[in-house]
């Protein structure tokens, strides 16, 4: 599976640097590597899920209990985690580092994906939620750890999206 | 039984511990008792009230954790049981007040009064510890034993479909949130009455 074990590293290493102790996850193809790190780190709390919502909850829970954390999905779940994200996160003033795998986007192979890959963009900018692109290696960590300060800087989820650039090696 | 009877019964014991409550009446009755700065009132947001619950107790394992929640919004996050099940912190106890009913948004019945059963779909999701009470003194025994047990225990407490007249609390939603967790990250050794 020529999913990127390097960058996949670079990632997560970025987010232990944020001291990120909590991270839930649902599976999804980019986040094969990222998800296994997190279950093995003696250091992080993998948290596995029914559904992405849940994972605002926790995040939530685990920020007003003094612990950071960040979620892991694809960007369907983002979609499917909305409610929780406008009605917890956003009412309450929660940051929440949200790493979103973007399918859908320049290079899919995947009809299936492409519809909320288009969706994703435009949902984030309708609900105002700060968000940028992860794609070269080299700017992953100041990114993630940048991310992470503006999000309890300003009590807001922001988004880091996982592109294809960075999450897929070319077999 | 009344839910607010049920709150009355456990109030003395739930009091020092980290308490997350949904919306609407349960958050009203609550309140109405007494508020604490380690009592959250999730006003919106249906179902994931529990999930904060699971946040909360796996990010401080040393406090205990009370997940106020009612049948409405544990019948929109049913997947979590799972979820809970699979992580089961022992310093959680989830009490579900079922009335059969969506008392707040005007009293249209839930599934539960037709049939479905929480602590069985508990129970089946994995939670080991799942029992359906309907009488205050039974809801602060279990309380009580779940506590005492120091394991993740699921408790329906079946109420009457009725409320407060008026679901208004005097504290906004954020001056909720900054005081609950101001008071958690004060607490981070030990809580006062609390569990080391």
């Amino acid at each position: 599976m020529p999913v990127s074990m390097r960058n996949s590293q670079i990632i997560f290493d970025a987010l232990r640097k944020a001291d990120v102790r909590i991270i839930s996850a649902l599976p999804e193809t980019w986040l094969v590597h990222l998800i296994r790190m997190a279950e093995e780190n003696p250091d992080t709390t993998l948290v596995r899920l029914a559904k992405e919502e849940e994972g605002v909850g926790i995040s939530a829970g685990a920020h007003l209990a003094g612990v950071k954390s960040a979620m892991l999905m694809q960007n369907h779940g983002f979609l499917a985690a909305i409610n929780g994200i406008v009605s917890l996160a956003q009412l309450y003033k929660i940051p929440l580092v949200m790493l979103i795998s973007h399918r859908g986007d320049i290079g899919e192979r995947d009809p299936w994906q492409c519809q909320g890959g288009l969706a994703t963009l435009p949902v984030l900018r309708a609900l105002n939620i700060p968000h940028f692109p992860l794609d070269d290696p080299a700017q992953v960590e100041r990114k993630i750890l940048g991310a992470q300060c503006l999000a309890e800087s300003a009590l807001t989820p922001v988004g880091l999206l996982l592109t294809r650039e960075l999450m897929w090696e070319e077999a | 039984m009344n839910r607010i009877e049920a709150l009355e019964a456990i109030y003395a014991d739930i009091q020092d511990c980290v308490v997350v409550t949904i919306m609407g009446a349960v958050a009203a009755e609550l309140y109405s008792l007494g508020h604490r700065p380690n009592f959250f009132y999730l006003e919106h947001a249906m179902g994931l009230a529990s999930s904060m619950g699971l946040g909360i107790s796996l990010s401080r394992p040393e406090l205990p954790v009370v997940v106020l929640d009612g049948d409405g919004s544990a019948l929109m996050n049913l997947g979590t049981f799972t979820t809970l099940a699979r992580y089961a912190p022992p310093n959680l106890t989830h009490i579900i007040f079922d009335n059969g009913s969506l008392l707040s948004v005007g009293g249209f019945p839930t599934a539960t009064s037709t049939g479905s059963d929480l602590a069985g779909i508990a129970r089946a999701a994995g939670v080991q510890s799942a029992v359906t009470i309907d009488e205050p003194k039974m809801l602060r025994d279990s309380v009580a034993e779940a506590t005492a047990a120091d394991r993740l225990t699921c408790i329906v407490a079946k109420v009457e479909p009725i409320g407060p007249k008026s679901f208004h609390m005097d504290i906004s939603l954020l001056e909720n949130r900054f005081q609950f967790r101001r008071h958690l990250m004060g607490s981070a050794v030990s809580t006062p009455g609390g569990q080391q």
